[in-house]
Parts: C-alpha cells; sequence; structure tokens
C-alpha cells in the first residue's frame, strides 16, 4: 500500500475557462442582477425623510409589484436578523449553565407573549430613535416579524446545540477544533435541517405580522409603510373591495413564490445536512434547486466561496481552541453562581418594583382586573374555536392523510393556506358582517380561527400519514371499522400531532384576537367584548398603562393554559401515544 | 515489535479515580489505575462492558476529566485535551455533510495548516489508508469499512504520538473487521505508521490478543486493573496457534472469573440489592438462553456458544449471569451448564415456567425487597420514585433506571406486581396478597 506517483491535483484558478456557458447559466446570472436591482431600488426608499402624520399611500394599482418588493424586502431583513438573534441566544444558553438558567424560560415566556401588542411600544421608540425618516417605522415593522419568527428558530437550534452526538463533541475536543470550526463545522450543519423548517414555518407566521404592521395606529397617529399591507389598509378605509382583491392577489402570488424560489430549494438543499448515514429514501426536491445545480455558477463561485470561508476560519480563530479545562476550582464556580443569581434578581426585582410603581401612579393596581375579565371572553372564543376547528378539521385531516395521493396534493396546499395571513381577509368578513348582522362578539371567533384552524387540519394529515401501514391491515384484517376504529387506532394515533397543532393554533387565536376584535371596513368599525379588543384600544389611544396590563394579563392567559393544559396533554401523548 | 522498558513513557496516569455522583457520593466508575503507554507498543484495554475501559480512554484523551489522580503527557499532567492523542470512535463520527478529504483535513485545519500544504497531508494520508479514489466522496456513500478509514485517516493525518482506538472495529462485520485489523497491523510493522503508540478499547479477546503487545484486563464494578499479559507471539499472528489459544483461554477465565467470587456461594456476604445488580436482561433472553442450553449435555464454553449464536460475547454475559443469579446455570471453567431447576425451567410449558421463575425471582435481592415493600403498603401500590430512592444510594441515575427496567421485566412475567407506567406507580399483583409471606429477616 505504498503511496503511488500521483498526478498533482492543483485547484484550476480559472475553472470556468473549461466549461461550456450554458442557457442555463445565463438565466441564473440575470435572476442573480435582477435581484439585486429590486433590493436597491426599494432601499433607496426607505430612506426617504417624511413627517410620519401624512403619509398618503398612492393607491395606484401599477404600485403594487414596488410595494409587494418592499413588503419582501421587510420580510428577508426580518428572516435574517432571526437568524443571526438564533445564533447568538441559543449557542449563550446552550454553552452557559448560568445564562442558560434565564435565557431559556425567558423564550418559553416570549413565545407566548401576544407579538402583536409589542408592535406600538416597538413603533414609538423606533420612530423616536429616527424622527426624520422611514427608517424608524421599518425597524419596527421588522422588529414584528422578527418576534413572530425568531423563537421557534431559536428553541429548534438550541436543542439541535445540547442534544449534539456525543462522538461529535468528543472529535472536536481530541482534534483541538477552534471554537469557530466547531460552531460553523460541526453545530450549525447539525441543526441545519431542523433550523431551515422551523424557519420556514415561522416565515409562514410572518406574513400576518407583516400585513399588521405596515398599517398601525398609534396614540392616535396612523403610521403607514409602502407595502401590501398598507395597500390593502388604505383600500379597506376607503371600502374599495377592488383593490382589496388585488391586495389579497399579490399576497397570495408572493406566498406562493416566495415558497417556490426559496424554501423549496432550502429544504432540498438541507438535505445534505440529513445524519443518517445511508441514502434517504424519501427526499425533499426542488425544480429551482435542480436548475441550480445544472449551471455552472456554483463552481465558479465556489473559490470565492473558499477565499471567504477561509477568511472567517481565520479570523474565527480568535475564539480559541475547542477545550474544556479539566480542572475546576469548586469554591470560584459556586461564587461565581451566588453572583450570578444575585445579579439576575436584583435586576427582575427592580424592574418589577419600578413597573409596580409606574402603574401605582398612573392607573392604580386595580388596572388589572378589566383586562382580566375581558380575557375571560376571549379564553371563551379560543375554546370554541379550538373545539369547532377539531369537530370539522381533524375528520378532514384523517381523510387526506390516509390517501397518500391525496395528500401529496393537500399538504402543500395546507401549507400555503396556513401561511396566508388571515388578518388580510378581515375586511371581506367585517363587510359579510355588517351585511348579515353577525355580532362580532360571535364573528370574532370566525376571525380568530381564519388563520388558527389549518396547524390542527395540517397535523392531523400529518398524524394519519404516519399511522404504519402494518396497523391499518391489522386493524381492516380484524374488521375494526367506525367508531371503534377511531377509538382503538385513529384517535390515539393522531394524538400527539394534534396536541403540537393544537397549542399552535390556540397560541395564534390569542394572539389573533388583538386584530380580530376590533375590525373597520369603510367606515364601520365593530368592537367585541375581549381582551384583544381592550389591547387594541389601549394602543391605539396611547394609554400605556392600560397596554401593559393588558399584555401581562394576555401572556398569564396564554403561559397558564399551555402549562396547565396543553402541556399536561403533551406529556400524555409523548408518554402514552408515541408510535416511535 | 518488544517493547523495551527504557522506551519512552508517552502517556501515564498515577491512581486514576472516575465516579460519578451518585444519591449516597461518588460511585467510582474506576478505581486507583497506574498505567503507562510506552513508545512502540500496542496496548489493549480488555474488559466487559461497564468496566470504564471506554471512561479511561477518554481519561487519556483528556476529554473527561478525573475524579482524583492524575493523567499526564510526556510528564506533563493535563489540563485540557490531550495534544498528543487522536481519537478513532466505535461510530466512526464522520461528519456527513464533508467529503472524505474535508473529514480528513479537519485536524490540520484546526492547526492553521495552510491549503495547499493540508490537502497534500490528507491525500497521503487517505492514500495511506487506501481510500485512493474516495477523497470526493461523502461519508453516506461509503460501506462502513470504509467510513472506518476515514475515521484512521483523520486520526493519523495529524500525527499524534499516541493513536486511541475505542473499539474501532466491533461497528464492522466479521470480514471488514478482520481485513482492516491486519491491513492496519501491516502498517504498524512497516514502520510507516505516523504515531508512536497505540491504545485500543475492545471487550474482544481474540482481537486484543491479535492487536496488543500487551493486555490489560479491567474488572467491573469499579474498574480497577485486574491484570496484566504480555503478548511476545510474532507478528503476523495467526489465530490457529496454540500459544494465541492458551492466551485466549487464560484471558478469558480471568474476565470472567470475578463473577464467581462475589455470587451467593460465599456465605458471609448477605446479598442485598446494593451488591447484587441484576444484569441487563430481558426474560425473553434468558428463558431463549437456557433453552439453547438445554440442548447441551456438557458445559458448553461461552465463546463457541457466541460463535455459534453469531453473538458477540459481550451479548452472553448478561443472560449468562441472569441465568447464574436465578440458579438456572452454573458457570465453571468448563463452561456454562442448566443446573436442575434451569433444566426444568427449560422444559416446562408456558403457566408452569412463569412458577418457576417466580419462586426463584422473588428471592432475588431487588425483586424481593420491591415485593416486600409493596406487601407492607396498605394498597399495595407504591410510586417508583420510593425505589429510585432506596437504589440512588448505590447506583448513578441510569443504573438506577437499567435496574428498575429488568425489575419491572422479571416481576411483571413472574406476575409478582405491575407497573403503570402513566403513573409511573409500582401495584402488587392481588395473587401475591393473599400470600403474604412473613419478613425475610
Amino acid at each position: 500500500m505504498l503511496s503511488k506517483k500521483r498526478i498533482p491535483r492543483a485547484a484550476s484558478t480559472l475553472p470556468w475557462l473549461r466549461t461550456q456557458f450554458g442557457w442555463v447559466d445565463w438565466v441564473v446570472a440575470a435572476a442573480v442582477l435582477v435581484l439585486f436591482y429590486v433590493v436597491f431600488r426599494i432601499a433607496e426608499g426607505t430612506t426617504v425623510s417624511f413627517t410620519p402624520e401624512h403619509v398618503a399611500l398612492d393607491t395606484n394599482p401599477a404600485r403594487l409589484p414596488y410595494y409587494a418588493g418592499r413588503s419582501l424586502l421587510r420580510m428577508f431583513v426580518a428572516l435574517g436578523v432571526s437568524t443571526l438573534f438564533t445564533f447568538v441566544y441559543a449557542y449563550a444558553a446552550a454553552r452557559s449553565r448560568r445564562l442558560e438558567k434565564v435565557l431559556i424560560p425567558a423564550l418559553d415566556i416570549l413565545q407566548s407573549v401576544p407579538v402583536l401588542a409589542f408592535l406600538t411600544v416597538a413603533i414609538g421608540a423606533f420612530v423616536a430613535l429616527f424622527p426624520h425618516s422611514f427608517i424608524g417605522l421599518e425597524f419596527a415593522s421588522i422588529f414584528a416579524i422578527f418576534t413572530s419568527q425568531a423563537w421557534n428558530m431559536t428553541f429548534s437550534f438550541y436543542h439541535s446545540l445540547i442534544t449534539l452526538p456525543r462522538e461529535l463533541d468528543e472529535l472536536s475536543r481530541s482534534l483541538r477544533l477552534t471554537r469557530w470550526m466547531r460552531f460553523w463545522r460541526i453545530e450549525v450543519p447539525n441543526g441545519a435541517i431542523g433550523l431551515i423548517w422551523n424557519g420556514m414555518m415561522s416565515f409562514g407566521g410572518g406574513w400576518f405580522f407583516l400585513v399588521a404592521s405596515e398599517a398601525v395606529t398609534v396614540a392616535n397617529s396612523e403610521y403607514n409603510l409602502p407595502g401590501v399591507g398598507a395597500y390593502a389598509g388604505a383600500a379597506i378605509v376607503r371600502g374599495n373591495l377592488d383593490d382589496v382583491f388585488l391586495a389579497i392577489l399579490t399576497m397570495a402570488i408572493m406566498v406562493i413564490g416566495v415558497n417556490f424560489f426559496f424554501w423549496r430549494p432550502m429544504t432540498a438543499w438541507a438535505e445534505k445536512f440529513k445524519q443518517e448515514q445511508s441514502e434517504a429514501t424519501e427526499v425533499q426536491r426542488s425544480v429551482v434547486l435542480n436548475f441550480l445545480r445544472r449551471s455552472h455558477w456554483p463552481q465558479i463561485l465556489a473559490p470565492a466561496r473558499r477565499a471567504i470561508t477561509g477568511w472567517f476560519a481565520r479570523a474565527g480563530r480568535v475564539f480559541g481552541t475547542d477545550d474544556r479545562p479539566l480542572q475546576v476550582s469548586d469554591t470560584r464556580r459556586r461564587a461565581g453562581d451566588i453572583g450570578f443569581a444575585a445579579v439576575t434578581l436584583a435586576l427582575i426585582g427592580w424592574g418589577l418594583y419600578s413597573l409596580l410603581r409606574y402603574l401605582r401612579t398612573t392607573a392604580g393596581l386595580g388596572v388589572f382586573l378589566e383586562p382580566f375579565l375581558l380575557g375571560l371572553f376571549t379564553f371563551g372564543r379560543v375554546i370554541v374555536l379550538v373545539a369547532i376547528a377539531t369537530i370539522i378539521w381533524v375528520p378532514i385531516g384523517v381523510r387526506i392523510g390516509s390517501s397518500p395521493r391525496l395528500a401529496r396534493i393537500a399538504q402543500p396546499v395546507v401549507q400555503i393556506l396556513a401561511s396566508f395571513p388571515a388578518n388580510f381577509l378581515f375586511p371581506l368578513a367585517t363587510w359579510l358582517f355588517v351585511r348579515t348582522g353577525l355580532s362580532i362578539d360571535v364573528g370574532g371567533i370566525l376571525l380568530m380561527g381564519l388563520g388558527a384552524q389549518w396547524y390542527i387540519l395540517f397535523n392531523s394529515i400529518a398524524g394519519a400519514m404516519a399511522i404504519p401501514t402494518d396497523l391499518r391491515e391489522a386493524m381492516d384484517n380484524l374488521g375494526v371499522h367506525g367508531w371503534q376504529r377511531w377509538r382503538r387506532l385513529i384517535i390515539p394515533a393522531i394524538f400527539p400531532y394534534y396536541v403540537t397543532g393544537g397549542i399552535t393554533a390556540s397560541g395564534g387565536a390569542w394572539n389573533a384576537s388583538i386584530v380580530a376584535e376590533v375590525v373597520g371596513f369603510g367606515g364601520t368599525t365593530l368592537t367585541a367584548h375581549g381582551l384583544g379588543a381592550y389591547i387594541a384600544q389601549a394602543t391605539e389611544a396611547g394609554h400605556y398603562p392600560q397596554l401593559i396590563a393588558g399584555i401581562a394579563v394576555m401572556s398569564l392567559y396564554v403561559v397558564g393554559l399551555n402549562r396547565l393544559f396543553w402541556r399536561r396533554l403533551y406529556r400524555l401523548a409523548e408518554a402514552r401515544y408515541s408510535l416511535a | 515489535m518488544t517493547t523495551q522498558k527504557t522506551n519512552e513513557v508517552l502517556l501515564a496516569t498515577d491512581r486514576l479515580t472516575k465516579s460519578y455522583a451518585g444519591a449516597d457520593g461518588e460511585l467510582p466508575v474506576l478505581a486507583g489505575i497506574d498505567l503507562q503507554i510506552r513508545e512502540g507498543e500496542i496496548v489493549g484495554l480488555l474488559g466487559r462492558s461497564g468496566s470504564g475501559k471506554s471512561t479511561l480512554l477518554r481519561c487519556l484523551a483528556g476529554l473527561i476529566p478525573p475524579s482524583a489522580g492524575t493523567v499526564s503527557y510526556k510528564g506533563a499532567m493535563l489540563t485540557g485535551s490531550n495534544p498528543g492523542t487522536a481519537m478513532v470512535f466505535q461510530t466512526f463520527a464522520l461528519l456527513p455533510w464533508l467529503t472524505v478529504q474535508q473529514n480528513v483535513e479537519l485536524g490540520l485545519e484546526a492547526r492553521g495548516v495552510p491549503e495547499a500544504e493540508r490537502a497534500q497531508a490528507a491525500l497521503k494520508a487517505i492514500d495511506l489508508i487506501g481510500l485512493d479514489g474516495f477523497e470526493s466522496a461523502y461519508p453516506k456513500e461509503l460501506s462502513g469499512g470504509m467510513r472506518q478509514r476515514v475515521g484512521f485517516a483523520r486520526a493519523l493525518v495529524v500525527e499524534p504520538d499516541v493513536l486511541l482506538m475505542d473499539e474501532p472495529f466491533s461497528a464492522l462485520d466479521v470480514l471488514t473487521a478482520e481485513n482492516l485489523r491486519g491491513e492496519l497491523l501491516e502498517l504498524w510493522s512497516s514502520g510507516q505508521f505516523p504515531t508512536k503508540a497505540v491504545v485500543v478499547v475492545t471487550h474482544n479477546i481474540e482481537e486484543a490478543v491479535m492487536l496488543a503487545d500487551r493486555v490489560i484486563v479491567l474488572g467491573s464494578r469499579p474498574g480497577v486493573i485486574k491484570a496484566e499479559y504480555r503478548v511476545d507471539l510474532a507478528r503476523p499472528r495467526a489465530r490457529d496457534g496454540k500459544e494465541f489459544d492458551d492466551l485466549v483461554s487464560t484471558i478469558y477465565a480471568t474476565m470472567t472469573g470475578r463473577e464467581r467470587e462475589l455470587t451467593p456461594a460465599a456465605p458471609a456476604a448477605r446479598r442485598t440489592p446494593a451488591n447484587t445488580p441484576l444484569p441487563p436482561a430481558s426474560v425473553d433472553g434468558l428463558s431463549g438462553l437456557a433453552e439453547i442450553l438445554a440442548k447441551h449435555d456438557e458445559p458448553v464454553d461461552l465463546a463457541d456458544l457466541a460463535d455459534e449464536l453469531g453473538l458477540d460475547v459481550d451479548d452472553l454475559f448478561p443472560l449468562v449471569d441472569a441465568l447464574d443469579l436465578l440458579g438456572f446455570a452454573v458457570v465453571d471453567a468448563d463452561g456454562v451448564a442448566l443446573t436442575d431447576v434451569g433444566a426444568e425451567y427449560a422444559g416446562a410449558d408456558v403457566q408452569t415456567s412463569k412458577e418457576i421463575f417466580a419462586a426463584t425471582a422473588s428471592e432475588i435481592p431487588l425483586v424481593r425487597t420491591m415485593l416486600t415493600s409493596l406487601q407492607r403498603t396498605d394498597g399495595g401500590t407504591l410510586r417508583v420514585g420510593f425505589f429510585r430512592d432506596l437504589l440512588a444510594h448505590h447506583y448513578t441515575s441510569e443504573q438506577v433506571a437499567q435496574q428498575l427496567d429488568v425489575a419491572t421485566d422479571w416481576g411483571r412475567y413472574a406476575e409478582l406486581y405491575s407497573y403503570n407506567a402513566i403513573d409511573e406507580e409500582y401495584e402488587l399483583d392481588p395473587a401475591q396478597r393473599t400470600l403474604r409471606r412473613p419478613a425475610p429477616e
């Protein structure tokens, strides 16, 4: 096994000289160029100075593509920020035993907080920071989208960090990799699949917040950002149904387009990060990715990519070597723990104290009572909504999931339906309520459910698809049909999936109540009794003590519901009904 | 290659002890290991599962901190991961998103070796280990043997003083393992091997004798060096030689011997759940083995039996221990044979064998403890936490879970008590309630 004479495999400096430039490459090049142009054109508009109170949105339909571009840009900037946040936050939580104790519970609360209610606070802060330009508003909108995306992604990445296979950790330390290499070559690829899938789901949820954040009223002043959401908002105020339809159409194209051109290729590309050591049978495919792979661009760009990663690898050396000291002083560690706990508790205590003092001097501590009572109305709506959605969508989902052919068609459709921002349809529903005289107290359930219901359907399909064929065949063989089949096979089998769908649906419904309990169309405004309406009104009027109380109470409801109800079901599902 | 005492000591441990936290203080896994690895030798660490051999290897690599004692590399005490070692893993530990060459280059990249130099060194290592032509393949495209070659190339390319191997061949099929072992030894003997010493962890006695200049046998609970054998056979070693066979038999006797010291035959020691752990054997497994043993009239050699069944000896140990503990089989120098009760158990129908099993299982310390505890409570139910706490003084939490798993399996089969996983509660079988027997003490 002596080494044979080897032809040196020098990295060719100009590899594209040897390859024919095909039409595929031209298309890809042109597409990238157009993308850059569009981003620059759109970004140009963001620094235009303005006086926030008097921004009239041009409602010429010809402007819609531009608005769509602005909206998309916001979504992707938010996705980028979410990804960065994910890396930093999850890494800190996974690496520091002390920070973990604070960061992970905080994340748990943050994801239960009604994000929409924060929008106002964010807009106030950002507008104050950048008083004479759209940038403040842009940041506020991006922030709103970010808050809807980041938590899930962070949880997913944190989970992948702490469950890194033991041998990969040992490999990294025994080869004395740099910390950067461990992160970039091992930990990020290891978590990539979860991160991309969660990113896709969160991105879908983000549309809702995009629409909600482009046109808002805070403390009696109206803010508008050029975008599809604001366009629809303007059309709603004028009561112009045609324009509303156009906006809905644009939205649908955007949702489907992003899915096709971005997320499908991403999920297909992520296949290479699968940990399993054999070729998978079921793989994600994407036409766009195959097209890109057929082009020569990846090879042409390879030297540049290598240069960049090489630069990062060298720069990353400053973070040092991945090693853990074998001897740690116990007393020093304990002292550090105590110090950390003391500082954390002091900060939280001080924050609580000043908050209570603020509330006492402004509205009095009784301010919590009203939102608490109103919360019962919204709570009732959430319960009815989840119950109705369950009765309607679980049987349909099971039917779809039981037929592979049907599921193949239906699953992507439902995914897109779930990403479509339901608040876009609110004006139509409002118009319907006004025409039929249906009370918003009841209609609100419908509005909240417009977006939330899909999670139940989606998960029912997934659950039914996961029932092993041999179990179905065994039931057929034993003649188990009808209700008995539901009771003994289907309900237990889809239960874990259903619980996941239920948690997401109920959380989404609470959030949606803020925009669903107060709706308007062309000068008519309908207001329901409920915590969502309370928060919306406090926002509009700029009553900050009430707003804070409303947010706190709603978070309490959501966290309480999750802890006392959903989490128990979840544990039961894991312990008892897991098919794995 | 024989090792002179004068060769440089590369790795050394001094009264190395490693323990894990239990409820009642530390539970030792390794206790007072004194070991030296010298230049020019291959050392085999041999032991049954749970003997702490992998833990010892990771202490040598500086991956886990010793609880007491020290590990040193060329005389300097380790403070972090050992700069003079590289590991080869049982599960290969390849990064599936990197090509073979990228995987091999990892260690060099970490040292900041420039790209061109890195590629050259990696290709040389790939060549050396027989992976020529696979540079640009991804691990999932390779067979198990080829994957482990990548693991070897990756470790060798950094030219460590000591190569540490953690059961490197146990995930491979027999033929592949044999081939890879052979090539590795060929390299070692040819002097092209870029490391000065090798430590290989294994539970396979023949493999240890095949590879090592020195075989160190570790005993279990806690891990201590039980015996050391120098292997002076000329390389390449043939498996069928008499000397080879004799050495394997001697080591085999050492490895199985310890169990008898602790077994109830010694009347002085009272058996308690603490000193009589349940072996991780399912009822199905142990009755299967009993039925196989029933077909043999004479004691069966465990190694032969493992061969016959296509299993590792290591897989058989817990089953044999279980039969021994239940009094269904006896183990001696000739091998393992069923007792009369064991033969009766193996031959009986389902109900009878359950009764035989129940009678003997209820005398086994942990099962007996659980049974009497349940009989003494009014409702006949107890939370699992009660027994967990009881065991926590003597076992790590992983071991506690394992002990309870086995006790649950045995108790259910014997119809002594049942376990409700949702409420995490043990419940006495109604039949046992009426038979309330006097407490054994």
